[in-house]
């Protein structure tokens, strides 16, 4: 088996994920790790998978789903990934009246601290006098949550927005 | 007392309802004596219901003492445990013995009064709240076969909640 991230945009409507993922299982295909939502008026997918022969037999599965839908696909192989990745143990979380630069500042001082973004959602919302921007992101921070708190702590007055910061731990029950 | 084995999805026993306790007998004692064994050597250690180690019986621990310290209330024997009021919600990460390797956010109350008798039969109530309070409902949720898997929610969810609940 070799692997390969797959990535489908196309218009939204009913249908999209299972005749993609139809179309992967009849060539033997098997779907690990997946994104799939919609994002303004377009549903997005991006998936691991792992496929027996060689992509152009993938890709040959999809093309009557691909047409039907007017899907926009792509390929690329990638190298087995290790699971060792790091787990996220903080989650962020920020709102306010949206403007320009509130992603490029908060990411900036998580970067500077080494913090891993894993997940990141957004949403815009809010009328249109007064857009409201909504975002959480996971990650890993090698120093803790403490260290996070401090780093964002200017950008609540330069950015106007809220943050929380947030420890991810998992209770084992 | 001995440490008992754990099932582990899908093990189909897991999804059984249990049956209510009715005769508080030594062999419930002895019973609860190594439930609670395996609770504490269990990875989590903080809880543990009857169902995981195939005894279809309505019967919880809780000690979130490992996680707490002193601020809880110890090892609780919850036997025919029912919630008799909650209030709040929180999303919390949960794992479980039963589901190895895997994790989940899971939507609970975050205080709980729950009603329950003891290993001698005696009527105890407790109000939890917080981590205690999670733990007892997911618990009590083995004893009506579910898992937390049965109960997480998109991040998507998770945001709107605290867009609409948190301020």
């Amino acid at each position: 088996m070799s692997q390969a991230l797959l990535t489908v945009i196309g218009e939204d409507r009913p249908g999209i994920v299972a005749a993609v993922t139809q179309a992967l299982f009849t060539a033997d295909c098997s779907i690990g790790d997946a994104s799939m939502m919609r994002l303004g008026g377009y549903f997005t997918i991006m998936q691991v998978i792992d496929y027996p022969r060689d992509l152009g037999s993938v890709e040959m599965a999809l093309d009557p789903a691909i047409k039907r839908l007017n899907l926009r696909v792509h390929l690329d192989p990638i190298p087995s990934v290790a699971l060792s990745a790091d787990m996220p143990n903080t989650r962020v979380t920020v709102y306010g009246a949206d403007h320009p630069g509130i992603v490029a500042g908060v990411t900036g001082a998580l970067a500077a601290i080494g913090f891993n973004v894993i997940d990141l959602e957004s949403e815009s919302s809010g009328s249109a006098e007064r857009p409201l921007y909504v975002m959480v992101i996971q990650g890993y921070a090698p120093e803790g949550v403490e260290s996070v708190r401090k780093a964002v702590a200017p950008l609540r007055e330069r950015e106007g927005v809220e943050i929380g910061v947030h420890p991810i731990e998992a209770a084992v029950f | 007392m001995a440490v008992l084995s754990i099932l582990t999805y899908p093990d189909p026993r897991l999804q059984r309802k249990a049956e209510p306790v009715s005769v508080f007998d030594d062999d419930l004692h002895h019973f609860v004596g190594d439930l609670t064994e395996t609770m504490y050597a269990g990875p989590g250690g903080v809880g543990i219901a009857a169902p995981q180690v195939d005894r279809p019986q309505r019967i919880v621990l809780v000690d979130v003492r490992p996680k707490l310290g002193e601020n809880c209330h110890g090892l609780m024997v919850l036997i025919n445990p029912e919630l008799v009021a909650w209030e709040g919600m929180a999303v919390g990460r949960e794992g479980c013995m039963s589901v190895p390797d895997f994790t989940g956010n899971v939507i609970r109350a975050e205080r709980i009064q729950v009603q329950a008798q003891d290993a001698s039969g005696r009527e105890r109530s407790y109000e939890c709240e917080g981590f205690e309070a999670r733990a007892v409902q997911h618990e009590m949720d083995h004893l009506d076969g579910f898992l937390f898997l049965d109960r997480l929610v998109s991040r998507k969810i998770d945001l709107f909640r605290r867009k609409n609940y948190k301020k």
